[in-house]
């Protein structure tokens, strides 16, 4: 029971938490972020009451008024990677409102990382706005992109005039798996182009985060990078993970 | 900016400022200046002056500058470091910064500028179109150098909204042609100045002139050294702040005050006290200047695991290194090295620059910084330029490097404080 460490990764969008007993994950957990983040937090730690916690995530100076410590999300992904793939490797992590790129030394140390700035082009909620205009449930998005063909283009990285550029399509009865597959495929531009800003030549490729769990994107990125990128069992709560391992980590030093 | 004793109301509205305008912004600043540096820990008491200067900065500054100009003394107002305060000294006159570090009145400066011009030329045209700068207001005179091209256009509209403006050429490269170009320039400001005051400068008065601002320098430069030590005896907020400060106040009674805190400094450090513990990650900012209150991105910084142990910068190191040479008789000769200290400044729009990326490295090494922060302002095509080869020089010698490029605007201070504190978790270990 000592042993025990909570991970909580308080991201825009969903907020994740990983229990650890000893080497193993006990329980894992994502929830809605909704419109009371704190709420959501406090309601998903009571069911794990006295275990030290380290919090991680947009959201992770929530916890700051309880003293709980937070690590950057950019630490945490590395951390939950490198326990699961090993170091040596570049991180793609697409988010909710955020899209990093992070590399890691052999020691599983960050050695750069990138982050786009201001912005929601390429992130999650840019996939979710777009699903939302051809009418896609979020999980059928991605199959229905993998059907489609590369005839069409999105070159708009603003969502607000991707969003007229799809319009425009539709208003031309384009196929909405093509237009699918156009926007997944801009998506995967957008976070390529940060990948070769600074990935070391040869680099192996882990993806993580809610993105990850999106085959269009993670397909359409291997044809892009021309090599295979490896994708975790849960992909979203790898960074919770990674808080988790840390937590016990700094309790042990 | 807090509640003036005395009340400024009538110097204010005689200047022509917008009362109302005028108190909203001392009130955000009053709000932002008492959350950024009153809650700061461990402060050295030298820094009270500095917290006073900052409370009368629109007050019994203005008030001086006012009595001076009723002495028949002239005002002049600038927006870099090449303009030369000695030259202005030497006719009896005042030298001031003026504003640019905030956005003001937005909408009024879109109608003037294109909404893809930085953010410290927009704040420059918000801060006289709301009517909110007493600096540009009892300038008898505004120096506009032709440093970047956002700044040589938008010059060419402030002139007509301000009493007189002056501009001075900048030299793009530091070839014997372009070290010409800056000595025809300071010899013409010359002779400008000595038209505005009347007074025709001397060699002694230049020298006297010169010898004020190399005291100013010195004290700076102490001050510089001293925060470098570890644990880091000032924050670099406080440090940052006072070479803002150094732009507004009388220069004789800012080295005094910077003396000060300087004696204080070095008790601090025989003592190791610190305003964070020794081993505290520590960063070096490098990048475009940060005027009065552009705090966000110190403040970000100082307020994670990390403290500032210098500026590279001209609010900073870049604009207050060196020293004028004052041993030569004629004021001809003085000028010439006036010009040979100014040429000196590393400017991003000198082409090439490489000097600026030697000075980061030795920076970097003096104090000990872990990592360095590439500070860029949207649009600001010079320093962001630099900013990517020099990101990459940097690296791939061993130094860690983060490149931000932002502005005067809060929105995106939830990315940056995750970016910087990851960068923070990286340099230190």
């Amino acid at each position: 029971m000592n042993s025990d460490c909570l991970g909580i990764d308080i991201g825009s969008r969903t907020i994740k938490l990983v229990h650890l007993a000893g080497d193993t994950v006990s329980r894992r957990e994502v929830a809605d972020a909704t419109s009371r983040p704190a709420e959501v937090v406090a309601t998903l730690l009571a069911d794990h009451p006295g275990v030290p916690c380290l919090a991680t995530g947009y959201g992770r100076q929530l916890l700051e008024i309880n003293d709980t410590p937070s690590v950057t999300e950019i630490k945490a992904c590395a951390r939950g990677v490198t326990s699961l793939c090993g170091g040596n490797r570049t991180v793609i992590d697409i988010g909710g409102q955020d899209v990093k790129v992070i590399v890691l030394d052999g020691n599983g140390r960050v050695s750069r990382f990138e982050m786009n700035d201001r912005c929601a082009a390429g992130t999650g909620k840019f996939i979710e706005i777009m699903a939302q205009r051809l009418d896609y449930q979020l999980e059928a998005f991605g199959a229905a992109a993998l059907t489609g063909n590369d005839s069409l283009t999105i070159s708009s990285l603003c969502t607000v005039f991707a969003e007229s550029e799809v319009i425009g399509l539709l208003n031309r009865s384009e196929r909405r798996e093509d237009i699918a597959r156009a926007i997944h495929r801009s998506v995967i531009k957008k976070v390529s182009g940060m990948f070769k800003r600074i990935a070391p030549p040869g680099s192996s490729v882990t993806a993580v985060g809610g993105g990850a769990r999106n085959p269009a994107l993670v397909a359409l990125l291997e044809g892009e990078l021309q090599r295979p990128v490896d994708v975790p069992e849960h992909p979203q709560i790898v960074a919770a993970l990674g808080a988790a391992l840390l937590c016990g980590e700094m309790r042990n030093r | 900016m807090s509640e003036a004793a005395v009340n400024y109301r009538p110097m204010w509205t005689g200047l022509g400022l917008n009362l109302q305008n005028h108190d909203a912004l001392l009130n955000v600043l009053g709000e932002l200046y008492s959350s950024t540096f009153m809650t700061q820990k461990n402060r050295p008491t030298g820094m009270a002056y500095f917290d006073f200067v900052m409370s009368e900065v629109h007050g019994l500054r203005i008030k001086e500058l006012m009595d001076a100009k009723a002495e028949g003394r002239k005002v002049v107002g600038t927006y870099c470091t090449f303009v030369p305060e000695e030259l202005v000294l030497a006719t009896g006159g005042i030298m001031v910064g003026l504003c640019a570090g905030a956005d003001f009145a937005t909408d009024e400066v879109e109608k003037l500028l294109p909404r893809n011009t930085c953010a410290l030329i927009k704040s420059t045209f918000g801060f006289k179109l709301g009517g909110v700068c007493p600096y540009i207001e009892a300038s008898d005179l505004v120096v506009g150098e032709n440093t970047c091209d956002g700044k040589k256009k938008a010059y060419e509209t402030l002139a007509g909204l301000v009493h007189e403006f002056y501009a001075m050429d900048m030299p793009q490269t530091k070839s014997p042609q372009g070290r010409a170009l800056l000595k025809a320039e300071y010899l013409a400001f010359k002779e400008k100045m000595e038209q505005l005051s009347g007074v025709t400068i001397s060699a002694e008065a230049l020298r006297g002139a010169i010898a004020v601002v190399n005291n100013k320098r010195r004290a700076v430069q102490r001050l510089a050294r001293l925060r470098a030590a570890d644990p880091a005896p000032v924050s670099g907020l406080d440090a940052l702040l006072v070479n803002q400060v150094s732009f507004y106040d009388n220069p004789e009674r800012f080295t005094g005050s910077v003396n000060t805190i300087c004696d204080e400094l070095e008790q601090r450090i025989t003592d190791a006290a610190g305003v964070k513990p020794a081993g505290t990650p520590r960063i070096l900012i490098s990048g475009c200047p940060m005027a009065v209150p552009n705090w966000k991105v110190p403040s970000i910084i100082e307020n994670l695991n990390a403290v500032i142990v210098g500026e590279e910068s001209c609010i900073g190191e870049r604009g207050s290194r060196g020293l004028v040479n004052s041993e030569a008789v004629t004021v001809d000769g003085l000028i010439d090295n006036l010009v040979d200290r100014y040429m000196e400044i590393d400017c991003a729009i000198f082409s090439p620059n490489t000097e600026r990326l030697d000075h980061i490295r030795e920076m970097a090494e003096e104090y000990e910084a872990d990592g360095v922060l590439l500070y860029g302002l949207n649009f600001c095509t010079p320093y962001q330029m630099e900013g990517l080869s020099i990101e990459k020089e940097l690296e791939t010698s061993g130094i860690p490097a983060l490149r931000i490029e932002t502005d005067y605007s809060q929105e995106d201070t939830g990315q940056l404080t995750t970016r910087i504190e990851a960068f923070i978790e990286r340099i230190g270990g």
